[in-house]
C-alpha cells in the first residue's frame, strides 16, 4: 500500500514538474533572458577592465560555466526532478494523513493536501521573500536568504498543524471551527512575517514591471505544478478506490 | 450495482508499523531537492555546475538562487 502510494507520487509528481516546466518555459524564460540582459549590461559596466583579478582560484563568476540553451534544458531537469522528490514526500505525508485527518474521500484528501500543501509550502514563503529574476539579490547574501527562505516553509507548515489542531478542538458548528482554523494559519504567518528581517536588494532602476512579471510567473509555475499534481494524484487515488475496476499503480 | 463501499475510517488508515520504514525515503527526497534547489557545491562537489544547470529551475520554482 505505502509503496504503491509512493510510487504514484514520484511518477505523478515528475509528471506534473515536466509540465509546470512548460509553464515555466512558455512564460517565464523570456523575462529570464530579459533580466539576465540587465544582469550583464550591469556587470560589464561595474566590472570595467579589472574583470577576473580577484578570483584567482579558477572560481567561476555567474554565467559561463553552462550555456544559456543548456540551462534552459536545465529547466525541465530541475522542475522534474523537483516535483519528484516534492511527489515523493507528498506520498508519504499522505499515507500518513490517510484515515486520520482530513476528507474521508482519498481524491479529496489528495485535493485538500496539496492545496493546504501550495499555501504553507509556496505562497507563505513567497509573501515574504518572493522570487527574484537574475540581477535582482545580492550574492553575498544567498546564504542568509535561503535559511530566511527555509524558515517561513517552517512557519507555513507549523501554522497549517495549529490550524488543523484548532479546527478538531474548537466546538461549534462549521461558521465557529473554519474561522477559528483560518485564523489559527493567518495570525502566526503574518507575527512572523513581521519578526522576520526584510530582504530589499532590488538594484535601483530594475524595471518595475519585469520584476512584478516575473515574481507572478514564478508563483505560476509552482501553482501549475501544485494543481496538475494534486489532481492527477487525486485522480489515481479515486481510480484505485473503485473496487469493481482493477487497480491501477499510476 | 455496487457503488463505491462505505469504508469507515480505520480501514483506511496505514498502521504506522508498515509506514515508518518507508519513512527512509525522505531524506533521500530532500537531498534530492537540496540538490536540484540550493547546491551551490558544498554538498555535491561539483562546484557551480548544478547551479548552473538548475539556474532557470531555481528562479522560476521561487527559491533563492544568487
Amino acid at each position: 500500500m505505502v509503496r504503491t502510494l509512493l510510487v504514484r507520487g514520484l511518477v505523478l509528481g515528475l509528471l506534473a514538474g515536466l509540465v509546470a516546466g512548460v509553464f515555466a518555459f512558455a512564460a517565464g524564460e523570456p523575462r529570464l533572458d530579459e533580466a539576465i540582459a540587465l544582469e550583464n549590461a550591469a556587470a560589464a559596466q561595474q566590472h570595467g577592465e579589472h574583470a577576473h583579478g580577484e578570483h584567482a582560484h579558477g572560481e567561476h563568476e555567474h554565467g559561463e560555466e553552462v550555456s544559456r540553451g543548456t540551462q534552459k534544458a536545465g529547466l525541465f531537469l530541475a522542475t522534474g526532478l523537483y516535483g519528484l522528490a516534492v511527489g515523493g514526500v507528498f506520498a508519504l505525508v499522505y499515507a500518513g494523513l490517510r484515515g486520520r485527518v482530513g476528507p474521508r474521500s482519498d481524491g479529496a484528501l489528495a485535493l485538500a493536501a496539496a492545496g493546504i500543501g501550495f499555501a504553507a509550502v509556496i505562497v507563505v514563503p513567497f509573501l515574504k521573500y518572493p522570487a527574484n529574476p537574475p540581477a535582482v539579490g545580492d550574492p553575498e547574501t544567498v546564504g542568509s536568504r535561503t535559511l530566511l527562505y527555509l524558515g517561513m516553509i517552517i512557519v507555513g507548515l507549523l501554522s497549517v498543524a495549529v490550524a488543523v489542531t484548532t479546527a478538531r478542538s474548537v466546538p461549534g458548528g462549521p461558521w465557529a471551527r473554519w474561522p477559528a482554523a483560518v485564523l489559527a494559519f493567518v495570525v502566526p504567518v503574518v507575527v512572523a512575517s513581521l519578526l522576520l528581517p526584510p530582504v530589499d536588494e532590488v538594484p535601483d532602476g530594475f524595471p518595475a514591471t519585469l520584476l512584478w512579471q516575473f515574481r507572478l510567473t514564478s508563483l505560476g509555475t509552482q501553482l501549475v505544478f501544485w494543481a496538475s499534481f494534486g489532481t492527477l494524484f487525486g485522480w489515481a487515488c479515486d481510480r484505485a478506490a473503485r473496487p469493481e475496476r482493477p487497480t491501477v499503480a499510476a | 450495482m455496487s457503488t463505491m463501499s462505505a469504508r469507515t475510517a480505520s480501514t483506511r488508515t496505514i498502521p504506522l508499523s508498515r509506514l515508518v520504514p518507508w519513512l527512509l525515503a525522505v531524506p533521500v527526497l530532500l537531498l534530492l531537492g537540496y540538490l536540484v534547489l540550493m547546491d551551490n557545491g558544498a554538498v555535491s562537489q561539483a562546484g557551480g555546475y548544478l547551479h548552473e544547470l538548475m539556474h532557470d529551475g531555481r528562479h522560476l520554482l521561487g527559491v533563492p538562487c544568487h
